[in-house]
């Protein structure tokens, strides 16, 4: 009993991740099909996904899933067949289907049972299919359980039957075919594949029993049944399989169905789509496997752990190569040099570990807008770009609300109505595009409207309403400077307030949540164009590329992302521009910040340096030079935080440990710029 | 009768005392990194095994004069809640128990009075007890 428990919950384990891999694809198809609803491809696709997922809750009994995916399978089926035209209701009942689908397997996964009301959502989905008798419930024929018997009585349901009689309208036959396997046969999966292979040529497959899927999973006994749709004769098909050893027995059998319930209606050529697919899904059902096999899951704390135990080893590593250097120990060394090159390529590796795509995140989003724009009365087109970038887990994980509460922002506020729109000569269509991508260390999110864009006046005005900003100085901003206003807290610049965002605790949320985690948000905007969010991140957290400098006798390490280059130059370079220092550095004027001013180094009055060192650092598209006394190297440090005791620390932004086990503090340089 | 075991310290010429309870470990000084921009009375921070802990001069915190370091200054290591700070000391005396009858609530209406928690009286010593918790608040800044 104990085995066939632990082969339980193994399927069920595949069964919750193939399920919800056909959620996805079912739902993202939905959504292409919202905007193409003539393409019948993407029917079949979610048609095929369905029914995948029926004959998966059948086989693991959950019944309930069962019946809910047959029914939606059903009018599927209704609209592949052109019987059937797509309405905006009819999408909405299935995307509640969906949802409801969803829910249940996260019962299941919960080890719940799977159990859901479906009555409503079976009833609403009976009604489309049949507007005069909405109380009919369908026979569920996803679970087809009964002893394997010699001769099999398919069920055909109301798709293979319009399939069925589409075919014989062009001359083919419907055979049944059984085999019997000799009961020698070892690897039986593959004698049916082969028997499977040589059907395939002579036609159509409709049907089998068992189903494709416990075949090849060798469940099955000594016999299996197919239907077929050929133009052959059943001699020619028994000859087709002769030559096929180990079969001890071949039965081919005309077969006719009685149609009487389906109309016999133009559908164009289905024979040749469903062939095509059937393949296609055993490809892919193998692929699949194939790919679990390779992979296994791992706690994502041992992660953490294993993250937490690097970095203490890369401290330790530092302090090692600072020994080796005193030493001079040529043994020493080279195993020191060794164990650092070991330890990097470790680092590459673990850090991977911890990468995900944000597709993760960016999965839940064309849903989301599609009801969101319901809501809004709007046309929105959502664009994802570059779903496949990758990102550090514990930044996936927190980087979802911002961009949800960037998105519906871009909806509610960005977009015009779409009357507006069509005032202005623009698409009704409005577009967002979200956008992830990789530069250098960093990670790039942007989540772009092609709205009204922002409007300065209204930003200013409100700004100095809630004294944000006072009235003088308000004129002298740029537009940049407005925008950046409305991150400020307490700030929403909606008429009135909506469901949807503008309850006040708006974009100031997001903009505390991403330099929580190491980032920057900035906005680009243009009347009437659009606006633009632009979400900066670091790829990992915890350890970072930082040059070290040195002011009087303290250390401090620069994180190398916000360095653009380091430059020497002498105290006559120096000019002042209202009493700001500044110098011209490749054409252009840099205010200097001076370390040793802004931390209030103590030190000992020296002559002043003739030559000195200025670290150009940037935020955005802007840079200032931070005047340090002498650069010490770079070097990969481990970010440690100051603890909740020292926080909101002027351009401190955390704290590293060096080879030597001293402190240094790690500067923000965003925090110079004003 | 209850008792409580306290570490008692020496700041300038009076003597202080903290639950052991708060007290993770006792340090001899060591290279501190200057914090800037922090409170004045924020010392630095250490490298603790590993951790970077933030030290608070006493004295300064207590609006007492400062003394000088010397080879006796130490730095006691409390944890409240998840909080791991350590606090600079002139002098660690040694660990004792105080019966808690022996032991007068702080009344006077010090301005740093928060910080007491009250006078306990041992063998001819009067040891001034602090609170932990008053102390390990972050600053508001």
């Amino acid at each position: 009993m104990g085995e066939f428990e632990l082969d339980y919950n193994d399927f069920l384990e595949l069964f919750i991740e193939e399920s919800k891999e056909h959620l996805q694809s079912i739902n993202e198809e939905l959504l292409k099909l919202e905007s193409e609803p003539e393409n019948p491809a993407i029917v079949n696709e979610i048609f095929r996904s369905a029914h995948t997922l029926k004959g998966m809750a059948g086989s693991m009994g959950f019944e309930d899933l069962a019946s809910l995916t047959h029914e939606m399978e059903n009018v599927l089926d209704l609209v592949r067949n052109s019987k059937l035209g797509i309405t905006s209701e009819m999408m909405d009942v299935i995307f509640s289907c969906v949802d409801l689908i969803e829910k249940m397997i996260d019962s299941i996964e919960q080890g719940g049972d799977g159990k859901e009301d479906v009555t409503d959502v079976v009833r609403r989905l009976s009604m489309i299919q049949n507007p005069a008798d909405p109380f009919q419930v369908r026979q569920n024929s996803a679970m087809q359980e009964s002893a394997a018997a010699a001769v099999v009585d398919f069920e055909i349901d109301q798709y293979q039957l319009s399939v069925i009689n589409e075919a014989e309208k062009t001359g083919n036959k419907l055979y049944q075919i059984t085999i019997q396997l000799d009961k020698q046969c070892v690897m039986k999966s593959v004698r049916a594949y082969m028997v499977f292979q040589a059907v395939e040529e002579l036609g159509e497959i409709i049907q089998s029993f068992p189903p494709v899927e416990q075949i090849e999973e060798e469940n099955f006994d000594n016999s299996f049944s197919i239907l077929l749709l050929s133009h052959r004769t059943t001699k020619e098909i028994q000859a087709q399989l002769q030559p096929i050893s180990e079969l001890s027995q071949v039965i081919v059998k005309e077969r006719i169905v009685k149609d009487s319930t389906v109309s016999n209606q133009e559908s164009t050529s289905e024979g040749k789509i469903t062939k095509p697919l059937t393949q296609k899904q055993r490809k892919e059902d193998t692929s699949n496997k194939k790919h679990r096999s390779k992979s296994i899951r791992v706690d994502i704390e041992k992660l953490d752990h294993l993250m937490n135990l690097f970095s203490e080893l890369i401290i330790d590593r530092g302090r090692l190569e600072q020994i080796s250097r005193k030493s001079d120990l040529t043994e020493l060394t080279e195993t020191v040099e060794h164990m650092t090159r070991i330890s990097t390529d470790l680092q590459g590796l673990i850090l991977n570990m911890r990468m995900v795509q944000v597709e993760q995140v960016f999965n839940r989003f064309p849903r989301m807008v599609r009801d969101l724009a319901k809501e809004l009365n709007k046309k929105v087109q959502l664009i994802i770009e570059g779903k496949e970038t990758e990102l550090d887990r514990t930044v996936i994980d927190e980087i979802g609300d911002p961009l949800v509460h960037l998105l519906r922002n871009a909806l509610d506020h960005g977009q015009e109505s779409t009357e507006e729109r069509v005032a202005l000569g623009k698409q009704e269509e409005g577009k967002v595009l979200l956008k992830a991508y990789h530069s250098g260390n960093q990670v790039f999110i942007e989540v772009a409207d092609d709205g009204k864009g922002i409007d300065r006046e209204k930003v200013l005005h409100k700004a100095i309403e809630r004294k944000v900003v006072t009235q003088n100085e308000a004129e002298t901003l740029t537009d940049n400077q407005v925008y950046s206003l409305i991150f400020s807290s307490g700030f929403s610049t909606a008429d009135k307030i909506s469901d949807i965002s503008g309850r006040g605790v708006g974009l100031d949320v997001v903009k505390t949540k991403i330099e929580s985690l190491g980032g920057s948000i900035s906005i680009e905007s243009e009347p009437n164009k659009g606006s633009m969010f632009r979400i900066q991140l670091p790829l990992t957290l915890s350890i970072i590329y930082a040059m070290l400098i040195k002011v009087e006798d303290e250390t401090y390490a620069i994180p190398f992302s916000s360095i653009v280059e380091i430059t020497k130059i002498t105290k006559e370079e120096i000019s002042t521009l209202y009493g700001q220092k500044v110098i011209q550095f490749r054409g252009q004027v840099v205010s200097l910040v001076s370390l040793k001013e802004v931390f209030n180094v103590p030190g000992v009055e020296t002559s002043e340096q003739q030559e000195l060192f200025i670290v150009i650092v940037r935020k955005g598209d802007k840079i200032i030079g931070l005047v340090v006394d002498s650069v010490l190297g770079q070097q990969e440090v481990v970010l440690k935080t100051l603890g909740s005791f020292l926080t909101n620390l002027y351009a401190i932004s955390g704290a590293t440990i060096l080879g030597n086990g001293e402190v240094a503090l790690i500067i923000d340089s965003n925090q110079f710029f004003k | 009768m209850g008792k409580i075991k306290i570490v008692a310290f020496k700041l300038g010429e009076e003597e202080y005392g903290l639950d052991i309870h708060f007290v993770q470990s006792i340090e001899k000084i060591q290279h501190m990194t200057r914090v800037p921009n922090a409170p004045e009375y924020v010392e630095g921070v250490i490298n603790l095994r590993g951790n970077v802990t933030p030290v608070i001069d006493l004295s300064r915190r207590l609006d007492l004069k400062q003394t000088a370091h010397s080879e006796n200054t130490r730095v006691i290591i409390t944890k409240y809640e998840e909080l791991e700070l350590g606090f600079m000391v002139d002098q660690v005396n040694d660990v004792m128990d105080v019966s808690t009858d022996s032991i007068e609530p702080a009344s006077s209406n010090d301005m740093s009075a928060a910080f007491f928690e009250g006078i306990a009286k041992s063998e001819g010593r009067l040891i001034i007890l602090l609170n932990p918790a008053e102390l390990m608040l972050a600053p508001s800044s």
